[in-house]
């Protein structure tokens, strides 16, 4: 049988019922378009939520632990060596948290394909002080170019340029808390001193602010050779390897291979924020749970009505299967019908679910930790129109499909037998 | 052999329904081509159960049966719904026109199924069918627009449409006044005379059934005569 011809008795069938058509229809287009609002407006702020957390985080890093030597002496001891030796009280052997042969190490990571882009970084505690008062807080030696390419500092250089660490000498970037704390602005000179006693006099040359004051409190950020400078380090002196990869599911298995081949200690983006990926998927799964969900009463909807309709048409069912229609023709037509309400209700539910995004998108929303946010978040993934169709072809067709399978065993004799 | 148009062979039905009850027993009959065959009966007796069996509709029977030399007793429903399509033509008591649909499209439905002729030859089909009929002024008319009369006249065009080897009729004129039963007895006859159309109808109407060329006489689920 032609298809056309099954589609067109579908679509008069529709027609005779225009109402419950467009119902059902809006079901599945409410359905389909609160999905997608909330899918895109969840996974947009998650990204904001984690990119606050993730982006200050190197996807590998490499540093040396203090721990205590995992040899001690009395395990060389060929006397002792059958023994089973139980040592209290062991102190960490004092290496320093240097990364010797940092050069090497580093250009070595560049050279594999897989990563993007490698920063150095030294770690400095570090007191603020300014007239009595005393700070305690952490401060960077970057390069500011390299931590640029890792974490776009600069994004969250609040006041000033992060570029004007390399470009004025003993200059320091500072937290937000801290400059709160302190009442400097750019321009004033602040004294930083280390844990071993070397102070400094550094120029504030801008204010960074993450949005987490726990990290705008202590955190600052000066270039390298400053830093090595206050403490009287040679050029190579470093305590951490900042690595940015190509994949970033990759971190766990290069991390665990860079930390053998250079005997250091390596934290890998997913071992430092299980919880964030937590966080993030439980509210994906939220968001999709309650969009499946809309989409399943949308299909119990067009399940309804087309079993009506069956009751009610079930002369005209009757007398296509008694002019020669078979039960396969039948089903088709029944099934096509619940599939033009769902691509219908579908399509304009893509429609409904990107106005709404972009009304989302569009609603101000602008707090002091976020500088560089004006409004929601939205995430406007393709994906995710996808799956909302894809999923409202599936509902509909299944919903479709039991009325159908009834429509295509009606017994032409017992309704005409009937009359 | 050839001239044969339908044939059952000791056909038994059997209903199950609240007991065991043999609706129909060793009921065998030819119909030639081009004859006007009328089962006649009481209300009970079987001939509708009948038909339905012949029709191919119902398929629960034991016996065989024969279409043109063609059997139709171990077709599966596919099939079925094929033949019934191209070689059956039905008009039913009551008229069964599709709501949905224009007159002429009600008519020519049966036909876009079998897609034999294009669109346009079987529009021109048709209007002929219905102009003979005596109802083409209402073709692009719905089928609430009409009075039972001319439902039964559309009826009976697209039982014609596909030019079948016989048309079925199940009191086709049991919910007409005596005007329009008239009509639809004539425009039998004429199919038959002119045509040379095969027809089986079953009715209650002994005036309808003596007017035929041969009556088959049912009663209890046996044939008569």
């Amino acid at each position: 049988m032609p298809a056309s011809l099954s589609l067109k008795i579908a679509l008069s069938l529709l027609r005779a019922r225009l109402g419950q058509t467009v119902v059902a229809a809006a079901g599945v287009t409410f359905g389909i378009a609160m999905f997608i609002a909330l899918v895109s407006f969840m996974t947009g702020l998650n990204k904001l939520l984690d990119g606050l957390i993730l982006n200050r985080i190197p996807h590998i890093r490499l540093y040396q632990e203090i721990k205590p030597s995992p040899v001690q002496p009395v395990d060389l001891s060929k006397k002792y060596r059958r023994h089973q030796n139980f040592i209290r009280s062991i102190k960490p052997r004092d290496r320093g948290r240097e990364i010797r042969n940092s050069q090497l190490i580093m250009r070595a990571i560049q050279a594999d394909p897989q990563v993007v882009d490698v920063a150095p970084k030294l770690v400095t505690q570090v007191f603020y002080t300014t007239g009595t008062i005393e700070l305690g807080g952490v401060m960077d030696g970057i390069v500011p170019a390299a931590e640029e390419n890792l974490f776009r500092l600069s994004d969250y250089v609040i006041t000033g340029n992060l570029n004007d660490l390399t470009t004025v000498a003993n200059s320091i970037i500072i937290g937000k808390g801290i400059a709160d704390k302190m009442l400097v602005e750019p321009g004033d000179i602040i004294q930083v001193s280390t844990g071993m006693g070397q102070q400094a006099l550094l120029k504030v040359v801008g204010i960074v602010q993450f949005g987490i004051a726990e990290i705008d409190n202590i955190q600052s950020y000066t270039a390298l050779s400053t830093a090595q400078k206050i403490q009287g380090k040679p050029p190579a002196y470093i305590t951490d390897i900042q690595v940015k990869l190509k994949d970033i599911t990759q971190a766990p298995a290069i991390g665990l291979e860079y930390a053998k081949l250079f005997r250091l200690e390596a934290m890998d983006l997913q071992k430092a924020n299980t919880q964030f990926e937590t966080g993030s998927n439980i509210r994906s799964i939220i968001s999709y749970a309650v969009g499946v969900t809309l989409l399943i009463v949308a299909g119990f909807g067009i399940y309804n009505i087309l079993n009506m309709l069956i009751y009610e048409k079930m002369d005209a069912i009757a007398i296509l299967k008694a002019t020669g229609f078979s039960g396969r023709d039948v089903r088709f037509i029944f099934i096509s019908l619940s599939l033009i309400i769902g691509i219908a209700g579908g399509i304009l539910g893509l429609g409904l679910g990107y106005v709404l995004s972009v009304i989302i998108n569009h609603i101000p929303f602008q707090i002091e930790s976020l500088p560089t946010i004006q409004t929601y978040p939205v995430n406007f993934n393709p994906l995710y129109y996808f799956i909302g169709i894809s999923f409202a072809l599936i509902t509909t067709y299944i919903a479709g499909f039991f009325p159908a399978r009834k429509a295509s065993k009606v017994d032409p004799v017992v309704i005409i037998r009937g009359k | 052999m050839d001239n044969i148009v339908l044939e059952a062979v000791s056909i038994n039905k059997y209903f199950y329904d609240p007991v065991k009850f043999r609706v129909l027993s060793d009921i065998s009959f030819k119909i030639e081509h081009g004859e006007f065959v009328s089962v006649a009966g009481k209300s009970g007796c079987g001939k509708s159960t009948l038909l339905y069996i012949l029709s191919t509709m119902d398929t629960d029977y034991e016996g065989e049966l024969y279409l043109h030399g063609e059997a139709l007793h171990q077709k599966t429903a596919n099939d079925l719904a094929r033949i019934r399509n191209e070689k059956i033509g039905f008009v039913f008591q009551f008229h069964y026109l599709i709501e949905e649909f224009n007159v002429l499209k009600n008519v020519m439905l049966p036909g876009l199924k079998l897609a034999k002729h294009s669109r346009p030859e079987l529009e021109s089909r048709a209007l002929n069918h219905l102009k003979r009929l005596d109802v083409a002024d209402q073709a692009l008319k719905m089928p609430h627009q009409l009075s039972g009369g001319q439902k039964q006249r559309v009826a009976i065009a697209r039982a014609m449409i596909n030019d079948p080897l016989v048309i079925m009729g199940d009191e086709p004129t049991g919910n007409l006044d005596k005007k329009n039963s008239d009509l639809v007895f004539a425009i039998f006859r004429e199919l038959c005379q002119d045509k040379k159309q095969s027809l089986l109808i079953v009715t209650h109407d002994t005036d309808f059934a003596l007017r035929t060329n041969r009556t088959i006489q049912m009663e209890d689920g046996k044939i008569l005569s």
